[in-house]
C-alpha cells in the first residue's frame, strides 16, 4: 500500500493528546458545562467520528471557540446548533435530527421491537394451538431405553 | 406462509448488499456544502501587508469570481498555486483569497515567494469566522460564485489543471453566458 | 527464503481447503465413511500449512527481516520484542492471516473434540468451515498477500504507531478473533443441519461449548480494547460508539441471544429455526465487522489502511457466506420439527422474550452503524449517528433486557406458575427499588437510580435462585455456579456504566507547580514535572500528590510521552483505583514556565466495568469446564 496513505493514517489516528485548552474553557462553569454538551453533540469534520470537544484539529478548536461565544453572548443550544447546521448541514449533527429522512433511524429500532414482539406473539399462539408430537414407535423406543441404560451402565 | 417468513433474512441481506456495494464508491468523508445557491456570507476582511488592501462581499457581486481558500501553512495549496497562477494568466475570471487561519506576516511572504494569483485576499485569523461562514473543512477549498454573489459551485482539495479545464471552466462559462 | 516458505504454505492450505470443501459434502451425500474421514485429516493439513505461514511472518517480524514490505511498514528495530511479535496482527495483511490461523485451529479442533459426533454431520460441518477458509485464503492470497518482498531493502522499518505499543492492544485482536473466527463453529453446524434437516438437542449439545468459547473470547476482546481506550486515550472514556466497536458489540449481542436460545433448543427441542438462523447471523455480523473495518465506507477512529477493492472483496465473500446460508435457511427452515411446548410465562419463555430485546438491540445499533451509508446511497445526505443517538435509543432497550435477567432464574421451565414465585419476585424488585432510592441523595441524573436499582434487581434476581437450591440442599452444578457469576457480572458492569457516566468529575487547567487543584473531593498537588528517557521516547512525568480529607491518598506520575519513531507524542494516564472509586490524572503540553495543563478526572465505581467483564467470562469458562451432566 502506498505508504504515505499509511502515514496519513497514522496521523488520523493519533490520538486526541489535549482539545480543550483550560485557556478556551469559560469562566463560568454552568456556560462551560453547557459548551460542553453542545460540542459534544457537533461532530469534527476533518476527523473521522469524533466530537469537535475530543479533537484537536485547528477547526474543531475553531467551532469550539466560537460555540462558547456564543453561549456567552447568551444564545441558546438550538440557536447555536441551528448557527452550526446553517454552515455545515445536518451532518455535524452526532444525533441526526427527527425528520423524514431520518424516519427509518429513529423509527426503526420501535419497529424491529413491535416487530419481534408480534413474532413472539404468533409463536406462542401456534404452539398452544398445536398437537402434542407422536408418540414413538416401538422401535424407536427400544432404541431410546438402550440407550438409557448405556447411560446408566 | 411459513415459507416466506424464512426467506426475509435473504431479502434483508439483499437490501443491505445493494447499499454496501453503493457505498464502495463512495467517501464518506466527501461532505457537500448546503451553501450551494446561496449568498455568499456578509464579511469585511483586512488583506495581508503588502499584498492586498482586504476583501468583502461586495467584492464578490457583480462578475463571476472564484473564491480560493489557502495558508502559507497548507502543504497542498502549495500544490495548486500554479494552477491558480495559470488561471489568472488565463483571464478568465478574477479569483479572490482567502487566506485561513495564518499569520499576516507569513502569509505576505508565501505570496512574495510563491507569486500572487488573487485581485483580492482578506486575511481570516483563527478562529477563522469569515471561512466557517463558508463552511470550509480543510485548505485548499474554492467557491465559484456568480455574478449576483451567489455560490454555485464547492471544490474540494487542489484545484489541478485538468479540474480546471473539465470542471471549473465549463461552470464557469454557463455562469458569464 | 522462510517467507516464501510461509507464501508457499498459504498456497497450500488453499489448495487443501478447497479439498476439504468438496469431499467430504460428496462423501456425506453418498454415505461415504472413508471420503468423509478427508475432512478430519485435510482439517488438520490445513492448520498445519497455516501455522507454517503464520509463522513464517512472525520470524520476518522478529529477526525484523526488512525485505518483506509488511515487515518494513509495520516494524522497527528498535521496538521493544513484545511489541514486534504483536506487529504481526497490528495491520491489515498480518491480521488477517491471524484470522485464518484461529479459524484454522477451531477447524482442527473438530476431529479431534468431535470424535462421538455423527460422520455426516461432522463432514459437512468441517466442509462449510473450510468453505470459509477458502474465501479468506483466496483474500490473503489475491489483495493481501503479507509476503511481498522489498526491493531494495530498507536499513530500517516505518515504525509502528506508538499508540499500538500497549499490552491492551496488543491482544486485543486476537481475542476478538478468536470470539469472531469462534462463530464460524456454530454457524458450520448450523449450516450442515440445514443441509441434513435436522437440528436436535444432540446438536445444541455440541454447539453450545463452542458458542460459549467464542463468545467469551469476544467479551474479553471487547473489555480489552475498551480498556485500553480508558487508559490509553486519557479521555477517561471508555465506549464511544464509533462504527469499529459497534462492529464488535453487534456480534457480541447477536451471540448472547445465540447462548441462550440455544439453551432452549437443548432443554425443550424448540425455536430451532431462531436459532440457526441466530447462528448465522451471529457469524454474519463477524463478518461484517471485517468488511467494514477493511472497505473504508464507514469513517472511524480505528480503522484499517482501507481500500475499495479489498472492500469488494470481503462484501462478496460476505455474501456468498451468509447469501449461500440464508438462502438455505430459506428453503430447509421450514421443515425443521417442531419440538416441546413452553407457556409465555416460563424460563425458556423469558429466554425468548431476552432474545428479541438483545436481537432488537443488535438490529439498532447495525441500522445506527449503517444508517450514513444507507442515507448516502439513498441520496438523502450525508448524515452522522454518534454517541447521541445510542444512548437515547439503544440503553432505553436494555432496560427491559435487565428487568428480565432479574425475573427469569425465579421461573420454572416450561411453566412458571407466577402466583407460587409472587414473593420472591417482590423481594427481588423490592430489593432493587430500595437501592435506587438509597442512591438518590447522591443525585446525578435521573437514570442514575434507575440503573443502579435494575442492577440491584438482577443482582438479588440471580442470587435467589442458587442461595434457594443451597438450602433446600440442593447441590450447583459448574453450569449454574457459571451461569450466576456471568449474570452478576453484568449487574457489576452496569453499576461500573452508571457510576462513571452520571458520578464522575474532572477539572482542566493550567496548573502550577506547588498549586493544588480540588476535583471530587480529591486534592492534585503537583510537585514537579521532571523529563525521562524511555527505550524510545521522551517523556514528561509529572509527580502529584492525591490527599482526600487531609489523608494521602496516593502519589501518581502521569507521563506525556513523545516517541521518537515515528515522533508522536501520547499520553500516559495515572489511574489509582479503588472499589468506590478510580483517580485518574494526564498531563499534557507545557502552558508557561512551570506550568502544565493537566486534565484530573474522579470517577466512581469504574473498577466495577472490568471486574464484571472478567466476571462475564469466568462465569463462561466455569460453565464450559462442565464437560457433561452426569
Amino acid at each position: 500500500m502506498n505508504p504515505r496513505i499509511v502515514a496519513l493514517l497514522l496521523v488520523l489516528a493519533a490520538p486526541p493528546v489535549f482539545a480543550a485548552d483550560p485557556a478556551e474553557m469559560l469562566k463560568d462553569p454552568a456556560l462551560e458545562t453547557r459548551a460542553e454538551k453542545i460540542g459534544q453533540g457537533l461532530r469534527c469534520l476533518v476527523c473521522q467520528s469524533e466530537s469537535i470537544e475530543n479533537s484537536n484539529a485547528d477547526l474543531a478548536r475553531d467551532l469550539r471557540v466560537i460555540v462558547r461565544e456564543q453561549v456567552q453572548a447568551g444564545q441558546s443550544d438550538d440557536q447555536i446548533r441551528a448557527f452550526v447546521v446553517a454552515r455545515y448541514g445536518d451532518y455535524v449533527l452526532l444525533a441526526p435530527p427527527f425528520k423524514t429522512s431520518t424516519l427509518l433511524l429513529w423509527g426503526g429500532p420501535g419497529l424491529f421491537l413491535l416487530g419481534g414482539l408480534a413474532a413472539l406473539r404468533s409463536f406462542h399462539r401456534r404452539r398452544v394451538g398445536t398437537p402434542p408430537p407422536p408418540p414413538l414407535s416401538a422401535d424407536e423406543q427400544r432404541r431410546l431405553d438402550q440407550l438409557l441404560n448405556n447411560e446408566d451402565a | 406462509m411459513r415459507r416466506l417468513f424464512a426467506l426475509i433474512p435473504l431479502a434483508a441481506l439483499a437490501v443491505l448488499a445493494v447499499f454496501f456495494w453503493n457505498g464502495l464508491g463512495r467517501d464518506p468523508r466527501e461532505v457537500p456544502s448546503v451553501l450551494i445557491n446561496r449568498p455568499v456570507p456578509e464579511f469585511q476582511l483586512a488583506g495581508p501587508p503588502g499584498q492586498s488592501s482586504g476583501l468583502s462581499s461586495a467584492d464578490l457581486k457583480g462578475r463571476v469570481s472564484l473564491v480560493s481558500l489557502f495558508g502559507s501553512w497548507c502543504v497542498s495549496c502549495l500544490q495548486e498555486h500554479p494552477t491558480l497562477m495559470m488561471i489568472r494568466q488565463g483571464g478568465e475570471l478574477p479569483i479572490f483569497g482567502l487566506d485561513w487561519r495564518d499569520d499576516p506576516v507569513k502569509g505576505a511572504e508565501w505570496l512574495a515567494r510563491n507569486g500572487n494569483p488573487y485581485e483580492k485576499i482578506g486575511l481570516d485569523p483563527a478562529p477563522g469566522r469569515v471561512s466557517i461562514d463558508f463552511g470550509v473543512t480543510g485548505a485548499p477549498e474554492s467557491f465559484l460564485v456568480d455574478r449576483n454573489g451567489v455560490i454555485r459551485y464547492k471544490q474540494i482539495g487542489p484545484i489541478t489543471p485538468e479540474i480546471w479545464q473539465h470542471t471549473l471552466l465549463p461552470i464557469v462559462r454557463e455562469l458569464q453566458k | 527464503m522462510i517467507a516464501e516458505i510461509g507464501h508457499f504454505a498459504l498456497t497450500l492450505a488453499l489448495a487443501v481447503a478447497m479439498v476439504q470443501t468438496v469431499v467430504p459434502l460428496i462423501g456425506a451425500a453418498r454415505q461415504d465413511n472413508a471420503l468423509m474421514a478427508v475432512s478430519g485429516s485435510a482439517a488438520m493439513a490445513q492448520l498445519v500449512c497455516v501455522a507454517i505461514a503464520f509463522g513464517a511472518l512472525m520470524h520476518g517480524y522478529v529477526t525484523s527481516d526488512f525485505s518483506l514490505l509488511n515487515v518494513a511498514q509495520n516494524s522497527h528495530t528498535q521496538k521493544p520484542m513484545l511489541y514486534k511479535v504483536a506487529g504481526v496482527w497490528g495491520n491489515h495483511e498480518g491480521s488477517l492471516l491471524l484470522w485464518a490461523l484461529i479459524l484454522a485451529l477451531f477447524g482442527a479442533a473438530v476431529p479431534v473434540a468431535g470424535r462421538n459426533l455423527p460422520a455426516p454431520l461432522r463432514a459437512r460441518a468441517l466442509a462449510v468451515q473450510a468453505a470459509i477458509a477458502v474465501g479468506f485464503l483466496l483474500f490473503i492470497l489475491f489483495t493481501s498477500n503479507p509476503f511481498e518482498r522489498l526491493y531494495p531493502a530498507p536499513t530500517d522499518g516505518a515504525g509502528l504507531n506508538p499508540m499500538l505499543q500497549d499490552p491492551g492492544l496488543a491482544f486485543h485482536p486476537p481475542f476478538l478473533y478468536l470470539g469472531y473466527v469462534g462463530f464460524s463453529m456454530a454457524f458450520s453446524f448450523a449450516v450442515a443441519g440445514l443441509i441434513e434437516g435436522r437440528i436436535d438437542a444432540a446438536w445444541a449439545r455440541w454447539v453450545r461449548p463452542w458458542t460459549l468459547a467464542a463468545w467469551i473470547a469476544l467479551t474479553l476482546g471487547i473489555a480489552l480494547g475498551s480498556w485500553w481506550a480508558y487508559y490509553t486515550l486519557g479521555w477517561g472514556g471508555w465506549w464511544y460508539w464509533d462504527p469499529v466497536e459497534n462492529a464488535s458489540l453487534m456480534p457480541w449481542l447477536a451471540g448472547t441471544a445465540l447462548l441462550h436460545s440455544i439453551l432452549v433448543v437443548e432443554k425443550r427441542e424448540s425455536l430451532k429455526s431462531w436459532t440457526v438462523l441466530l447462528a448465522i447471523i451471529t457469524f454474519g455480523l463477524s463478518l461484517l465487522g471485517t468488511f467494514l473495518v477493511r472497505s473504508g465506507v464507514l469513517t472511524s477512529v480505528h480503522a484499517f489502511a482501507t481500500d475499495p477493492a479489498r472492500g469488494a472483496f470481503v462484501l462478496i465473500l460476505l455474501l456468498v457466506v451468509v447469501g449461500g446460508s440464508l438462502a438455505l435457511y430459506g428453503l430447509r427452515a421450514p421443515a425443521l420439527k417442531a419440538g416441546g411446548v413452553f407457556a409465555p410465562v416460563s424460563r425458556e419463555g423469558l429466554l425468548l422474550f431476552g432474545n428479541v430485546l438483545l436481537a432488537t438491540g443488535a438490529g439498532t445499533v447495525l441500522l445506527g452503524t449503517l444508517y450514513p451509508l444507507i442515507a448516502d446511497s439513498l441520496d438523502l445526505g450525508k448524515v452522522s449517528v454518534g454517541p447521541p443517538f445510542f444512548n437515547a435509543v439503544f440503553l432505553p432497550l436494555m432496560a427491559p433486557l435487565v428487568l428480565t435477567m432479574a425475573a427469569a432464574p425465579s421461573l420454572a421451565w416450561k411453566r412458571g406458575h407466577l402466583a407460587r414465585v409472587r414473593s420472591r419476585l417482590g423481594l427481588i424488585g423490592g430489593f432493587g427499588m430500595g437501592a435506587g432510592l438509597a442512591v438518590l441523595p447522591l443525585g446525578g441524573p435521573w437514570w442514575a437510580p434507575l440503573g443502579i436499582g435494575l442492577a440491584a434487581g438482577v443482582l438479588a434476581g440471580t442470587l435467589a435462585e442458587p442461595i434457594l437450591r443451597l438450602r433446600a440442599g440442593a447441590g450447583l452444578s459448574r453450569r449454574q455456579i457459571g451461569m450466576t457469576a456471568a449474570h452478576l457480572g453484568v449487574a457489576l458492569v452496569i453499576v461500573g456504566m452508571v457510576g462513571e457516566g452520571a458520578w464522575s468529575s474532572e477539572a482542566v487547567q493550567n496548573q502550577s507547580i506547588g498549586q493544588t487543584v480540588t476535583v471530587g473531593g480529591y486534592s492534585f498537588a503537583l510537585n514537579a514535572v521532571e523529563p525521562v528517557k524511555g527505550p524510545n521516547y521522551t517523556a514528561d512525568r509529572a509527580d502529584f500528590d492525591v490527599t482526600q480529607a487531609n489523608r494521602a491518598f496516593a502519589r501518581m506520575a502521569p507521563e506525556r510521552r513523545v516517541f521518537t519513531v515515528p515522533p508522536r507524542p501520547a499520553t500516559v494516564a495515572a489511574i489509582r483505583s479503588t472499589p468506590l472509586t478510580d483517580v485518574y490524572a494526564v498531563i499534557g503540553e507545557a502552558a508557561g514556565p512551570n506550568t502544565w495543563i493537566t486534565r484530573l478526572y474522579v470517577k466512581p465505581l469504574v473498577i466495577w466495568l472490568w471486574i464484571g467483564a472478567l466476571m462475564m467470562a469466568g462465569g463462561g469458562l466455569l460453565s464450559l469446564s462442565q464437560r457433561k451432566r452426569s
